[in-house]
């Protein structure tokens, strides 16, 4: 193990900062991380064992108990759900001998559930030992099924069972763009650096992540920041349910998202680079590093580009299953070895990011936005979209649609065309904005997409009329409690709180004080949270009580007292010791008549 | 000198001061948990969360401003605050009754300022270790409320004893040593990191009694009467 230890430290140059990469590398090898592995890193680093240890606990993808050889983790995105991952996933456990939740005995294969894969236009989806498997059937699960147990590498499966598509169905602006490589830097350096971030400004491009922060503003301050070094850091670790509009752009638009990191670095005086790649998207990672490699022999990226003097490299880490990470303080902790933990701000990233160094964290879309802005100039950007929100936004449409896939819209289209055009009918609802936006119900389709109205960083989720608001508010409402980084009380509290709230009322133990305790809690994570995922965890329960008040109300028992628990679930583990499940052994929350 | 005001009285502020910092100077009260004078702000137990022009900020991380109009001692932020504070008893096992720490717990001193009456939450019954190793201190980790002062404490003492790991509801203390426990980990009872914890999970073995119940320091004042130091344990 020690060699295999020191071989890996010494890819990563024996740094601190890639522990994630490291500890990534020995999972694979070793199915958990082993205890001397963390003694070893430790020694070799000068990083605290806690240290280390805090970093395992934290990322879903790591763990100290041993999984199977080849693990498997279904995706649990309503998307998938509702594309029937539990049909596949009991057809999976059965035709492996591996319950959801184990590791089977002769320790080749674990089964388990994991959030969102950014899979959601071709679910039911899973990764195994980290691959995308798209369009999970019986006929595809017979055939992993059938590759696991005659022991073949995932690399070495059929290519149409890694296979992944980019299922664009309507491009518009940045996607039909041309843009030939090296050429938006080439405009930028004969139009003056300064004079481009001006066109920047000049589009009003707005973070695509879904906050919208003007990006020259930041970029602006960045620049003017004193210091010695600077960062400019990709977001790509899109995790909001739903959303997988990056998945795409890194797939078929690493050029753009490459050149316009490039332009950025120049503008703002950085010389190094991140590309933070969410773990689930690793089938992308040897191909963006070979996107980064041409780049380099073409004298687009590296030492002296253009020849005009002007150092910019890039590196790319991947993430290893924490939702938190797009958080853009969490994801720099992250990128720094550490637990994704938000910081406390101000400080902000363009002042003190990386290393405490002034970064810029942008999404992937706006980088290719500002690349193209960079060539074609910012009236030509801002000719589209509205006032406050000009351009076009990429989404990522899944859920009841005859067509889901890849979408783009100037901003200020109505969502009553966005329906239609993906072959949407009778519609119940669509969360827009993944769980932490909005969920808008039939009356307000001519509603439009715009920072003034319904912002969204890509999720686009329709459900008709024969799904149940409660499941999708319980999948997302489980979803964040299992999401919650636990720094600060609120959300580590309220989100579990929440969720046994939330299902007390779901099962019909709810009685009549449960919704407003439920809205109570939420308002109190809401208002007192220490970051965005916190400040947005209870927007399902938030908005859909608005909306459906009355179902709500529908769920409550119509009893004059308020049962602190559940009896009857109570006597659960009492009935597994005794093994009996006779009607003497249940017990009615409310006496019959 | 800059001022700031609080609840419409005028603070005066040096550059650098946080907002809770300012307060403390002025002798305004603001109830935290995870904060200490001694060592850098953490932000994270929530409960000094005050209204700072309008929009809700952590006292003790949020820089003073020049003419900010903050509200502290309200009857809305009292009440999210109680209602964190019951978070905190009903995620950890806190039985003050059979507490060694009880009266000089800050949670329970806060509890009583909030005028807590009773968790209000479900409990969570967590299954949390104790650690009884070391010779001089106790570690029951059923009272801890991850407010890092132990962890910072230590870096301070120039070790490196404690850490938070897991994630979410998950979270739990541990301890730098190889097999996990505090005995064989480099702490002293003669650190500050032994000494800092504001309810009852550190604990000095030998010391739990040395002063009865009802004559300790939460028992007849409130922590909000006391100065920085006699709020901290000193």
């Amino acid at each position: 193990m020690e060699s295999f230890i020191n071989h890996t430290l010494k890819k990563y140059q024996d740094c601190a900062t890639p522990l994630l990469m490291v500890l990534r590398e020995v999972q694979a090898q070793y199915f958990h991380i082993p205890k001397l592995a963390v003694d070893l890193i430790s020694q070799q680093l000068g990083v605290s064992r806690t240290q280390i240890i805090a970093v395992v606990e934290f990322y879903s993808f790591l763990s100290f108990e041993s999984r199977g050889h080849y693990d498997i983790l279904l995706s649990d995105s309503i998307t998938d759900i509702m594309l029937g991952k539990q049909d596949v996933a009991d057809y999976l456990c059965q035709k492996l001998h591996t319950p959801l939740g184990t590791v089977r005995a002769d320790r080749l294969v674990s089964i388990d559930n994991t959030s969102c894969t950014g899979l959601c236009d071709q679910g039911p989806a899973a990764l195994v030992n980290g691959h995308a498997i798209a369009y999970l059937t019986p006929e595809r699960i017979d055939r992993m099924v059938a590759a696991i147990e005659h022991n073949i590498s995932v690399s070495d499966w059929d290519s149409d069972l890694l296979a992944v598509d980019d299922n664009i169905h309507q491009a518009g602006l940045l996607l039909t763009a041309e843009l030939a490589h090296g050429a938006a830097l080439q405009a930028a350096l004969q139009r003056g650096l300064t004079e481009t971030l001006d066109e920047i400004k000049t589009a009003g491009l707005r973070g695509r992540g879904g906050a919208g922060f003007t990006t020259a503003m930041k970029w602006q301050f960045c620049r003017d920041t004193e210091a010695s070094q600077r960062y400019v850091v990709c977001n790509a670790d899109e995790g909001e349910p739903g959303t997988f509009k990056d998945r795409v752009l890194l797939n078929s638009y690493a050029h753009e998202l490459i050149e316009g990191m490039t332009l950025c670095g120049a503008i703002i005086g950085a010389t190094q680079g991140f590309i933070y790649l969410r773990g689930e998207y690793l089938h992308l990672y040897e191909p963006l590093l070979a996107v980064l490699a041409q780049r380099r022999s073409a004298g687009l990226l590296g030492d002296n580009i253009l020849d005009q003097g002007l150092d910019f490299d890039i590196t790319i880490q991947l993430g290893l299953g924490a939702y938190i990470c797009g958080e853009e303080s969490a994801l720099i902790e992250s990128l720094e070895g550490k637990r994704g933990i938000p910081r406390n701000r101000p400080p902000y990233p363009v002042t003190s990011g990386y290393l405490n160094k002034p970064t810029v964290v942008n999404n992937v879309e706006t980088f290719v936005a500002a690349a193209h802005i960079a060539l074609q100039g910012g009236a030509w950007f801002a000719a589209h979209g509205t006032e406050q929100s000009t351009g076009t936004k990429i989404l990522s449409i899944s859920g009841d649609c005859a067509k889901a896939g890849i979408y783009e819209y100037p901003f200020g289209t109505s969502i009553r065309q966005i329906l239609n055009d993906c072959g949407a009918d009778d519609v119940l609802g669509v969360q827009v904005g993944g769980p932490s936006g909005t969920f808008i119900c039939d009356t307000e389709f001519d509603r439009v997409l715009g920072f003034e109205d319904l912002a969204t960083g890509g999720s686009f989720i329709i459900f008709n009329t024969s799904r149940s608001i409660f499941d999708i508010v319980q999948n997302f409402t489980h979803f964040f409690a299992h999401e919650s980084c636990g720094f600060c009380t609120p959300c580590r509290v309220g989100t579990s709180l929440l969720k046994k709230q939330f299902d007390k009322i779901c099962t019909g133990h709810g009685s009549s004080g449960d919704v407003r305790e439920l809205q109570e809690i939420a308002q109190l994570i809401k208002t007192t949270s220490h970051c965005g995922l916190g400040q947005t965890a209870a927007q399902p329960i938030i908005t859909t009580l608005e909306r459906y008040p009355e179902l709500y109300n529908q769920k409550i028992k119509q009893i004059s007292f308020e049962p602190g628990f559940d009896l009857d679930g109570a006597l659960a583990i009492a009935r597994q010791l005794s093994g009996r499940d006779d009607s003497n052994a249940h017990l009615a929350q409310v006496e019959e008549e | 000198m800059s001022h700031i005001t609080i609840d419409g009285q005028v603070v005066p502020f040096e550059e650098g001061q946080t907002i809770i910092e300012a307060a403390t100077a002025a002798g305004v009260y603001i109830p935290h948990l995870c904060h200490n004078p001694e060592y850098a702000p953490h932000g994270s137990c929530k409960l000094c969360t005050v209204n700072v022009n309008g929009r809700n900020a952590t006292a003790c991380t949020f820089p003073a401003v020049e003419g900010q109009t903050v509200c502290n001692n309200t009857e809305e932020l009292n009440f999210d605050r109680k209602r964190l504070t019951q978070m905190l008893f009903v995620e950890g096992n806190h039985f003050c009754p059979s507490c060694e720490k009880s009266g000089n717990c800050e949670l329970q001193a806060v509890g009583y300022h909030l005028n807590m009456l009773d968790n209000h939450y479900p409990h969570f019954f967590a299954l949390r270790d104790l650690d009884s190793s070391h010779p001089d201190l106790l570690l029951d980790r059923n009272r801890c409320i991850f407010c890092n002062l132990c962890v910072r404490a230590s870096h301070a003492d120039g070790k490196d004893v404690f850490a938070i790991a897991g994630r979410g509801i998950n979270k739990h203390l541990i301890v730098n040593s190889a097999s996990g426990n505090l005995g064989d980990s480099d702490i002293n009872v003669d650190d500050r990191a032994a000494h800092i914890c504001p309810t009852g999970a550190i604990l000095v073995k030998g010391t739990a009694f040395k002063v009865p119940i009802g004559q300790r320091r939460y028992d007849h004042h409130d922590i909000c009467d006391m100065s920085a130091g006699e709020q901290h344990g000193e």
